[in-house]
């Protein structure tokens, strides 16, 4: 009796081991696929021999002429530009969205069922049919070309309030007793925000923050309406977006990978550093839908 | 169809009852569609008309029952709030009336009466007598007519409700005076404003700024579809435009003219976009599933290492990895330079296609370079919610004998479908819309012939959106046309979006899910 439970144990040790290593060698097969890309552009940054596309990953010598050439283009200006860009509009955005959020996952008013039904409409039209008429006001405000960052800026903060499904989603699950009881003591429902809630919603907050301030080194479309072919109005993604051209890509493909990397390290590090609230944040705005 | 009774399907045999249930899904949908076009009809007779008319109804019966200073709110917005001391609120009823009919007068007045035309006179050549030449003179302006007309009409709008809710408050204020009850003072309303109306300050600017940045700009271009504002009718430099009708969704959908060059590019991409969409959330949604479960599988070790290694598809801009993939792939770039170094090929694959001939690849290569995209988010969101299912249920299972697969059929997967049903609903229509995937890839290449001679010329990994962009783009530029494509693309979402709501949650119930 015991030498076959004994068996069974060993059968069930050897079928984990054979299953946990299978799971071994698929994660290492994807870490490698995931790293490719990344290594490799790491790699041909730093590619001195020439600055097209070639067919090998090591380059034959090596050098930091692409980040030099870098340092001696519009690069500056356009990395300039969305780190301004970036930091406004995470300021500017958080505020607004938790506005937003913390009012509708708190007060029942008339209109509030309403709102919310009406924001969801108006998130189902695709939000690139309004670029062209964003850019003819801005146009007229002559927030374009040369002035495109504090366009894109107003743009972005402007209609930010839509985003609210993840912090609502955050408020809700703060108990109500919380601002009761402040409340009863004599406190406004102003100071309940900034007293009692905010405190507590330091997680979304670096949330709301963090996927703020990493979407403008992301926008292409709209950026590149705004700036128009005017350089010192560009952000990262637009000037290098121009580099892998066909015209230019045989010039300008090292620089690209150079660049990628400049604009890639402080956000991926940032990224990494606040991942925990990051993935709470993804994980309930999942689940709350 | 045949309906069961619940005794009589419990019988079925498995496969049975699983058709049964797909046929009454199918066969639901015309219900569903039904009853939502009977419920708006509801809500435009009950609730629009019902409310205009009840509302019109006690504006005659307050000025029937009111005293002079109630009357005289008619004409003076605010009279009889600052007549019976609510200075601070009468003034600022008096400031926006003062506000309105100046702007109507010096220039709303103007937008609106060239609403109907959206300009007279259009940039034609005249006779200058200094230059003793003929020069171009610029006359309406057809785009701003409709800019600043749509805001005319929100501005009149408001104006009604601010007029309407004025002589409600003078009523009320009346009523408070006959009864002798205090009314709010300034001070007061100025301290509900971080108390108990909290709200209306919090919700002010942002809700201005959606008002002005996205509910404005939609009806802008929902007009837009109406009129023929392209390229050559800019409105001000070249032509102006004007209003057309349906004529616009008319040669979209091939009704009128034209031969059905546009409806079949609009089949072809419409097609391919619900393709794409499928894929591309479902495919993300199991294998990203599967990886979490791989990692939190008991006995892996570095479970950390392997999320932070995969998560680096998010913390890097798209553009940048996406581009530089984009660019791995192409016929001279690293992948297919290794692939010939190692002899595995002997010439380099066309992994972007260029002709018809190829254009399977292309397709299945988005739908690859999504998965790397995408399943990291998946992780994330399927790790979080793995680790809260209940480890009990998973014990006992086992007791009973069930395994490994049987497990996840039974009761991880039916949990996660639980929990992220409108994830998935979410993420299908942000897939339908997923432009940077494809813009950034791809381009929308191969040109697909079958659709090309439509405007922007269509390719065959285009979906709607990318195509939106390309005829938005370039000296001829349909504008109108894009603004068709958006508003089916909202009806497209919004009826898979009605579908899912009304039908899934009823289906979800028949299942066994405890």
């Amino acid at each position: 009796m015991n030498e076959t439970l004994e068996k069974r144990h060993m059968g069930l040790r050897a079928s984990r081991a054979i299953s946990n290593t299978i799971i071994y060698v698929i994660l290492i097969v994807m870490s490698v696929i995931w790293l490719f890309p990344f290594v490799c552009i790491v790699l041909q940054s730093f590619r001195v021999e020439s600055t097209w596309q070639v067919g090998y990953v090591i380059p034959q010598k090596w050098g930091w002429d692409n980040y030099v050439a870098l340092w001696n283009s519009d690069f500056k200006r356009w990395y300039l530009n969305t780190f301004v860009i970036a930091l406004v509009v995470a300021a500017l955005q958080t505020v607004i969205v938790l506005c937003m959020s913390y009012t509708l996952s708190r007060f029942r008013f008339k209109m509030r069922a309403g709102l919310m039904r009406f924001m969801l409409i108006l998130g189902m039209f695709p939000g690139m049919l309004t670029m062209i008429i964003l850019y003819r006001v801005l146009k007229d405000l002559g927030l374009t070309q040369a002035n495109a960052v504090p366009g894109l800026i107003l743009v972005y903060v402007a209609s930010s309030g839509m985003g609210y499904y993840v912090s609502k989603g955050f408020f809700d699950t703060l108990p109500k007793s919380l601002d009761e009881a402040a409340r009863v003591d004599g406190a406004t429902r102003a100071q309940v925000l900034t007293k009692i809630i905010l405190p507590l919603a330091k997680p979304i907050v670096i949330y709301t923050i963090l996927t703020a301030f990493m979407g403008p080194w992301g926008d292409f479309v709209f950026a590149r309406y705004v700036s128009f072919g005017t350089s010192a109005g560009m952000n990262v993604a637009v000037g290098m977006w121009n580099w892998l051209t066909p015209d230019m890509i045989n010039q300008r493909y090292t620089m690209f990978c150079a660049g990628g990397v400049i604009v890639a390290i402080p956000v991926a590090i940032l990224f990494m550093c606040l991942q925990k609230y990051y993935v709470e944040g993804v994980t309930g705005g999942a689940v709350k839908g | 169809m045949k309906k069961y009774s619940d005794l009589e399907f419990l019988r079925l045999s498995k496969s049975e009852k699983f058709f049964y249930k797909l046929a009454s899904f199918f066969t639901s949908i015309p219900r569903a569609v039904a009853r939502f076009f009977v419920g708006i009809w509801n809500f435009i007779v009950k609730k629009i008309f019902g409310t205009i008319a009840s509302e019109i109804a006690d504006v005659f019966l307050t000025f029937k029952n009111g005293d002079w200073k109630t009357r005289g709110s008619y004409l003076v917005m605010g009279l009889g709030l600052i007549a019976r001391g609510q200075v601070l609120r009468g003034l600022l009823f008096l400031l926006f009336e003062i506000v309105f009919i100046f702007y109507m007068i010096t220039t709303g007045g103007y937008w609106m009466s060239m609403l109907g035309t959206l300009g007279r006179v259009g940039p034609h050549e005249e006779y200058n007598e200094i230059l003793d030449a003929y020069t171009t003179v610029y006359g309406d302006n057809s785009f701003k007519i409709l800019l600043y007309g749509v805001l005319t009409i929100f501005f009149i709008v408001a104006f009604i409700y601010t007029w309407r809710l004025n002589i409600k408050q003078s009523k009320i204020a009346q009523e408070y005076e006959e009864h002798g009850r205090k009314l709010k003072s300034g001070r007061d309303d100025l301290r509900a404003l971080v108390d108990e109306q909290f709200y209306k300050t919090l919700l002010a600017l942002p809700l201005l700024g959606i008002l002005i940045f996205t509910v404005m700009p939609i009806v802008f271009m929902i007009l837009v579809a109406f009129t023929n504002y392209d390229g050559t009718h800019d409105g001000f430099n070249n032509a102006l435009f004007t209003w057309v009708g349906w004529k616009n969704f008319g040669t979209m959908l091939s009704w009128e003219g034209g031969g059905n060059v546009y409806s079949a590019a609009f089949g072809e991409v419409l097609t391919w976009t619900l393709i794409w969409a499928f894929f591309a959330t479902f495919t993300n949604y199991f294998l990203g599933m599967f990886v979490a479960m791989m990692i939190n599988k008991k006995g892996i070790r570095f479970k950390k290492g392997w999320r932070t290694i995969l998560v680096l598809t998010i913390a890097i801009p798209q553009f940048i990895s996406l581009l530089y993939v984009s660019k791995m792939f192409a016929k001279n770039g690293i992948i297919n330079g290794l692939l010939l170094n190692w002899g595995w090929i002997d010439q380099a694959i066309d992994f972007w296609g260029s002709t018809a001939h190829n254009a399977l690849l292309p397709r299945i290569m988005v739908i690859v370079v999504n998965i790397w995209i995408g399943i990291p988010y998946l992780m994330l969101i399927a790790t979080g919610i793995l680790m809260n299912i209940p480890a009990d249920l998973y014990e006992s299972s086992r007791i009973d004998g069930a395994n490994a697969w049987q497990q996840y059929t039974k009761i991880t997967l039916p949990y996660m479908l639980f929990i992220t049903g409108p994830y998935l609903l979410t993420s299908f229509t942000g897939n339908m819309n997923n432009f940077n995937v494809i813009y950034l890839l791809t381009g929308g290449a191969p040109v697909n012939p079958a659709a090309s001679s439509a405007a922007g010329s269509v390719g065959y990994t285009d979906l709607l959106i990318t195509w939106l962009f390309k005829i938005t783009t370039g000296a001829g530029a349909q504008y109108y046309m894009a603004s068709v494509i958006g508003i089916l693309v909202f009806v497209v979402i919004a009826v898979i979006s009605l579908i899912v709501y009304n039908v899934l949650p009823s289906i979800k119930n028949e299942e066994d899910f405890q």
